[in-house]
């Protein structure tokens, strides 16, 4: 019997951050209350900054051509530039996430019992968000790179376990909060027992639930259409759940809304980059030479994600659930990406070049949205009803100008990041033959650049009400998050070549498999 | 032979699914959820007998290991929930809409 072979170097930027979480258990278990937060800070930047380190030192050595850990994670181009992207946006995330006063001091004390007001006195903390978040950022470097069902799926439960909770600890507005955590628990759940039925019925298709031995077994197995038709679609179902694509969209306004901002700005950016990463995988690999059977309904899941998103998004009265649904758009501009799938390798590339580079500046435009949302505040916590935004643009000039800003990067206006992403997508759409989908998308587009306007010119144009919400004056962390996002939005939308050029070269050796 | 199986984990994910859709109770719903995870392990045992490889039952135990995990968080939110509002009925959580 062999030892399997691992390739730890390949793998050095998963086992670091899995690695920094487990060290991040040991700091809860065994240091004392107020050393914590000081040992989970270094602890959790530093793993980050390694794991990106180590993603650029994996990149410039070259990518590997076949998958590592005996064909369980695949190392590949795509999946670096994912690894990259999501490593990035974890970072800026938990910047913002290490803010105080995010987070309740006692998540088991009941909202407005003396024991949550003696625990606000003492000043406690709970420090173990450091090392959810981590586990949840270990699971989504690892679910775009799964190379079969089954990592896929334990993946999958390590990413969003630990954000169920998360979603459940905000410090204002508890019962919002705990609402958003059971909602987007069950429903997570269930989706995820979709997918487990999905990949059973694969497995029983293709007998294993290796991504490229399904992808043969479509060519050689006869007779068992029931089977791989059924098992599909429910994996498919699963996978539209995470992104959130309509008619699965309906948890995330709801968690968007009610978690923690920070952990918002995670799950936004983060766990949509994710799970686009394997989305794409299982339907590129596994089923690419299905193409023919699931485009259609491809097709319809973008039209109604784009659709419904935008015009949803219209009827929001609430800043928190406009950004959701505005989430919920993109995630269709994306999908129009992932059916421009054709025979053709080159296309391919293009098209899923596109979506990389759509999903890095999307991610961090959207952090550095919700992040100024943490910065308005009313006397009850963050001032979330657009109608207290009014007139902002008066009072605090430069943070209304720096959100509309990010607005305008979400409507995809030239200059800014948003515009080469949208422009990427529905040129490879285009060259797809997607040329139908395309015009859905910029009508879309167009609808959606209507609320986001809107939003615009209800800070710049209207009265602020006297006794308006306050512009808190923001940490080194969230100023730093701000202007990092700002920068990034600018600079990629002026100078994006770089950026392309290296979401080309990552997806230039498509998936390996 | 094995096809009765296939059919009682069919049934046993329609039994789970309808009863997330239908229960207003989160912990009977988070109990079918289980019963789902469930019909998928007997589905994939079926499987690795049918095919009389190992893979469908190693990942059975993955599975369970899965579900366990999801316990612990489940129950914590739901208790935490109930402490709050005295109910566990997913109809009363209902303050995050539109």
């Amino acid at each position: 019997m062999n030892a399997p072979t691992i390739e730890y170097l390949q793998l050095a930027p998963l086992l670091t951050v899995f690695g920094a979480a487990i060290l991040g258990v040991l700091v809860e278990a065994f240091a004392p209350r107020y050393l914590r937060r000081a040992m989970h800070i270094p602890i959790t930047l530093l793993s980050l900054a390694g794991a990106f380190a180590l993603v650029i030192v994996q990149t410039v050595k070259g990518v590997p051509t076949k998958p590592s850990a005996m064909g369980a994670v695949a190392v590949d181009g795509p999946t670096l530039f994912i690894w990259g992207t999501i490593l990035v946006l974890a970072f800026v995330s938990l910047l913002l996430l290490n803010d105080e006063d995010h987070f309740v001091p006692a998540a088991a004390a009941v909202p407005g019992s003396a024991e949550e007001e003696r625990a606000l006195i003492e000043g406690n903390v709970h420090t173990e968000v450091y090392p959810l978040a981590l586990f949840a950022i270990g699971g989504m470097l690892l679910f775009p790179a799964s190379n079969d069902l089954l990592i896929m799926f334990v993946a999958l439960e390590v990413m969003s376990l630990p954000l169920y909770l998360l979603c459940g600890l905000a410090r204002r507005r508890r019962l919002l909060s705990q609402e958003s955590a059971m909602k987007y628990f069950l429903l997570g759940a269930f989706s995820s027992a979709f997918f487990l039925y999905g990949t059973a019925l694969l497995y029983g298709f293709a007998g294993s639930v290796d991504l490229a031995k399904i992808g043969t077994a479509l060519g050689t197995v006869g007779g068992q259409d029931a089977l791989l038709y059924t098992g599909a679609a429910l994996l498919g179902v699963g996978l539209l759940f995470k992104i959130g694509a309509a008619p699965f969209q309906s948890w995330k306004p709801d968690v968007y809304q009610g978690a923690p901002t920070p952990v918002t700005a995670l799950m936004a950016s983060g766990t949509l980059v994710a799970a686009f990463g394997a989305l794409l995988r299982v339907f590129w690999i596994a089923l690419g030479n299905l193409d023919w059977d699931w485009s259609g309904i491809m097709w319809g899941v973008a039209i109604l994600t784009m659709v419904a998103g935008a015009i949803l998004a219209i009827t929001q009265t609430d800043i928190k659930r406009m950004l959701a649904y505005s989430s919920i758009a993109h995630a269709g501009f994306l999908l129009v990406g992932v059916v421009a799938i054709t025979a053709d390798p080159k296309q391919n590339a293009l098209a899923l070049s596109a979506i990389l580079f759509y999903l890095a500046v999307y991610g961090i435009t959207t952090i550095g949205a919700f992040a100024i949302v943490t910065m308005v505040r009313d006397a009850g916590g963050e001032a979330w009803h657009l109608s207290r935004w009014a007139g902002l643009g008066k009072r605090s000039p430069k943070l209304a100008g720096l959100f509309a800003f990010f607005l305008l990067a979400f409507a995809g206006i030239p200059l800014t990041s948003g515009f080469f992403g949208k422009y990427a997508v529905f040129q490879a759409a285009v060259s797809g033959g997607a040329l139908p989908l395309v015009v859905v998308g910029v009508v879309s587009s167009a609808i959606a650049a209507f609320f986001y306007v809107r939003v615009i010119v209800l800070m710049f144009f209207s009265d602020p009400a006297p006794d308006g919400p306050s512009v808190v004056l923001p940490s080194w962390g969230t100023a730093s998050v701000v202007g990092f996002a700002a920068l990034a939005t600018v600079v990629l939308g002026v100078f994006p070549q770089p950026v392309l050029d290296l979401a080309q070269s990552a997806a230039g050796s498509l998936f390996v498999h | 032979m094995t096809t009765h199986y296939l059919v009682l984990s069919a049934l046993l994910f329609a039994i789970g699914g309808i009863g997330v859709l239908t229960r207003r109770n989160a912990i009977v719903v988070f109990m079918c959820v289980e019963l789902m995870l469930n019909a998928c392990n007997l589905a994939f045992v079926t499987f690795a007998r049918q095919h009389g490889n190992i893979e469908g039952q190693v990942i059975a135990f993955f599975v369970m290991i899965v579900a366990a995990a999801e316990v612990v968080v489940g129950l914590a939110i739901i208790v935490t929930i109930f402490r709050t509002r005295r109910s566990a009925s997913v109809d009363d959580a209902s303050l995050l809409k539109h």
